[in-house]
């Protein structure tokens, strides 16, 4: 059933799953949503079973036009999303009707927004997913992002309107973020550089994207006397690059091997909230051991469980 | 190779198994051996796997599973490994300008080598590459078998667009981008030839485990192929 009408799209908003998975080995990324909280949030609220696609919207948002009565809820960086004339209200399902408008004025807190309806964001699974990968241009709509006069199709749904997240569970995105990362794969291509990596402060440059965000800050040097880029080898979601001239890249979905040393890797938790960092927020790294991060994870999925258990009263 | 795989953590769901520390048949047989019999018996709560030139990628969940399980599990498969069989390999010839727009970084490759821009395209042309692996982006092949003569190390910064096509030197390798993107591998030609299709079944010209030659041709037998390859 059709369900809007692209009237503007935003500055890149795309269709996402939770990404496309078995595929990695000939070279097809991941791909899917960068914030995977906002992303299992906004379906949970809407009803939708995990892994249907939404839009994800990047720092301004598309215009909508409703076509068919249904469900939404957006979640992730407040975009300033309004429905017709007045604020809609965010981490909440919502109803909508044939002739509502749905717009974005401007970015309040985060970078991504993530814009779920009832029933999923319908169109052709290439591969096993929805998700656009628009350098490999396949999934979502012709493997683009939204375009004006884009109609967007969605499947069956059930849900009720006034699904609220708790609000003690409702994340804040600052500008200056602390991430938690586990050392290596290449933590013994380093010496000094591991301390400097731990004390600095990066800026987010204005090269932030799907694939990867570089970080402008101290330069992180090389132990002395080793090769300073790797025999190329896969890359997972979160892993830190150090190239030759020691300004960091953190990997994020679309990204299947590459060549440079890492120096760590972005815990799964906080993969999210660098997306949700934009061009010029700060970024400091902290570091965890495995035990911990496997903590964190449990409490992060107890958190999602606790979220849909709310709902379900 | 070496004596047992190297473990290395990738994250909170991943572990990166290395078995040597040079791109070599050998090695990457190994990788292959490993993998297929991973992808033939899978081991619980792994999600994905992906091989590459010496190390293999174990993606896992990490509400079913934990390194040190996944350390014990490839430790068993490794000795228990029955020898499998292999298709033999096919080769490919891939149409390849040279220099020039084609390939910005020929001049940097030659001198770096003492070499003249002519030796290069020589010494390239006439080797045969083992198809290592698939990655980077889709259909990408990472290539075995560069001549030592040809050896360039990556570019200090990457650029922000390769196109799609083009052909590189990384320090002891060489590649073709499927797609435009980032890239840092010093460009030496471009091939008018689609290794990547979307609209094609199948969308990947080639595999891994197979042979790829390069043939030189010249800029106006590009713009006739690339002409005629359309989508």
């Amino acid at each position: 059933m059709d369900i809007f009408e692209v009237i503007q799209p935003g500055a890149y908003t795309t269709i996402q799953d939770r990404g496309r998975f078995d595929y990695q080995q000939y070279g097809v990324p991941i791909c899917g949503i960068v914030d995977s909280f906002a992303y299992r949030v906004a379906n949970a609220l809407v009803g939708n079973s995990q892994g249907q696609a939404v839009l994800e919207a990047t720092v301004f948002g598309p215009t909508l036009k409703v076509l068919n009565q249904g469900l939404i809820a957006v979640t992730g960086g407040n975009l300033s999303p309004f429905l017709n004339n007045t604020p809609l209200p965010m981490w909440e399902s919502v109803t909508i009707r044939p002739g509502d408008m749905i717009q974005f004025k401007g970015v309040k807190g985060g970078c991504r927004a993530y814009i779920a309806v009832a029933g999923g964001i319908d169109v052709p699974i290439v591969m096993g997913s929805r998700s656009t990968y628009v350098a490999g241009k396949i999934g979502g709509i012709d493997g683009r992002p939204l375009a004006a006069g884009d109609r967007l199709n969605k499947g069956e749904g059930i849900a009720k309107a006034g699904n609220r997240v708790p609000s003690n569970l409702i994340p804040t995105y600052s500008n200056n973020i602390e991430i938690r990362v586990i050392l290596g794969p290449q933590d013994d291509y380093f010496s000094e550089g591991i301390e400097k990596f731990f004390t600095s402060t990066f800026k987010v440059s204005d090269k932030a994207d799907r694939m990867g965000y570089r970080l402008e800050g101290d330069i992180i040097m090389h132990r002395d006397g080793v090769e300073k880029s790797i025999i190329s080898e896969p890359s997972v979601p979160g892993g830190i690059q150090v190239p030759p001239d020691g300004q960091p890249i953190i990997l994020l979905v679309e990204q299947t091997v590459g060549g440079y040393t890492k120096i760590a890797t972005i815990i799964s938790p906080d993969i999210g909230k660098v997306g949700q960092a934009k061009p010029g927020d700060q970024i400091r790294f902290k570091q965890v051991d495995i035990e911990e991060a496997h903590r964190i994870l449990k409490m992060e999925e107890e958190k999602i469980e606790s979220i849909k258990m709310s709902l379900m009263r | 190779m070496y004596d047992k795989p190297r473990f290395l953590l990738a994250g909170d769901r991943g572990l990166l198994v290395e078995f040597g520390a040079a791109i070599a048949p050998e090695i990457n047989r190994k990788v292959r051996q490993i993998f297929l019999s991973l992808e033939k018996m899978p081991i619980h709560g792994v999600t994905e796997v992906i091989p590459t030139y010496r190390s293999i990628l174990i993606f896992y969940d990490p509400l079913q599973s934990d390194p040190d399980k996944l350390k014990q599990e490839i430790l068993d498969r490794e000795n228990k490994l029955d020898k499998l069989e292999i298709p033999p390999p096919e080769t490919i010839e891939i149409q390849v300008a040279y220099g020039g727009d084609f390939g910005p970084d020929l001049d940097f490759v030659a001198h770096h080598n003492k070499l003249s821009p002519e030796e290069v395209i020589e010494i390239h042309t006439s080797g045969t590459y083992l198809i290592y692996m698939l990655g980077f982006t889709p259909g990408f092949p990472f290539l075995g078998g560069l001549s030592e003569k040809l050896f360039t190390p990556r570019l200090e910064k990457p650029r922000q667009f390769v196109p799609a096509g083009s052909v590189g030197i990384a320090k002891n390798q060489t590649g073709i981008y499927s797609i435009d993107s980032p890239g840092g591998w010093q460009l030496i030609g471009r091939t008018p030839i689609k290794i990547y299709d979307p609209t094609r079944f199948p969308p990947f010209l080639l595999k891994a485990g197979n042979y790829l030659r390069f043939k030189r041709i010249s800029g106006e037998e590009f713009q006739e192929i690339a002409g005629t390859h359309k989508d």
